[in-house]
């Protein structure tokens, strides 16, 4: 199907790529579908958005922190592993909303909230971890060595 | 809003699944305790407002900002 976006203008979707969210997202309660688009390489990190299905205006642009850092770790609680019908680890993808600022370099992650995806049973959730470990606006920059990123 | 009085260990029914007990009360802090089904997420509510907050400034970014910095090119 077609589908208006926000960043990347009219794409075609396959419906079963569609991501449902029972619980929206904090802010966005009443938003349940979204899809998941690669939008740009930069420095060998893969930009995607998570595109609204309802609402062509909304977007977040998001990124596995896991292109940025190892150590990124979490507990999920009971009701989580439950409610995204998680049976093993590999079910999982994890990717986090960056807030973007101009320059890019002066970005946040907000990994306090990563967005967890069931890519099996195509349902996610915005996960709140309960630990004070990650901020909601981590300095995109210190996860980039500057120097090296300038040279290359 | 409804406002009930409570003393230590006493408690407060919401529907027949949530129950809130008071565990101790400490100077200027109270303890509380909270019993749940476990599909239901439990915040300090100042968090869950830090990641509205954040959702909607991360959602507010403009398409022509991201064009400029060349995250999407022009289609």
């Amino acid at each position: 199907m077609q589908l208006q976006t926000k960043y990347l203008g009219k794409v075609h979707i396959d419906p079963s790529t569609e991501i449902y969210f029972s619980a929206g997202l904090p802010g966005f309660e009443e938003e349940k579908t979204f899809v998941l688009l690669d939008m740009s390489h930069v420095d060998s990190v893969i930009f995607q958005t998570l595109q609204s299905t309802t609402t062509p205006s909304l977007a977040f642009i998001v990124v596995s922190p896991y292109m940025l850092t190892k150590e990124f770790e979490f507990e999920l609680d009971d009701g989580t592993v439950e409610g995204l019908q998680i049976e093993n680890k590999e079910d999982v993808l994890v990717c986090t909303i960056i807030t973007v600022h101009n320059p890019f370099n002066q970005s946040t992650l907000n990994l306090k909230a990563p967005i967890l995806i069931n890519t099996h049973k195509r349902i996610g959730k915005q996960y709140i971890i309960s630990t004070d470990t990650y901020a909601t606006k981590t300095p995109l920059a210190s996860f980039v060595d500057s120097g090296s990123k300038e040279n290359s | 809003m409804l406002i009930l009085r409570r003393k230590q260990k006493e408690s407060i029914m919401i529907g027949d699944e949530i129950e809130f007990t008071i565990i101790a009360i400490e100077g200027d802090q109270v303890k509380i305790g909270i019993d749940a089904p476990k599909h239901i997420d439990i915040h300090r509510k100042e968090i869950y407002v830090d990641i509205q907050d954040q959702n909607s400034a991360a959602a507010s970014t403009e398409v022509t900002l991201l064009k400029e910095m060349g995250i999407i090119t022009e289609k």
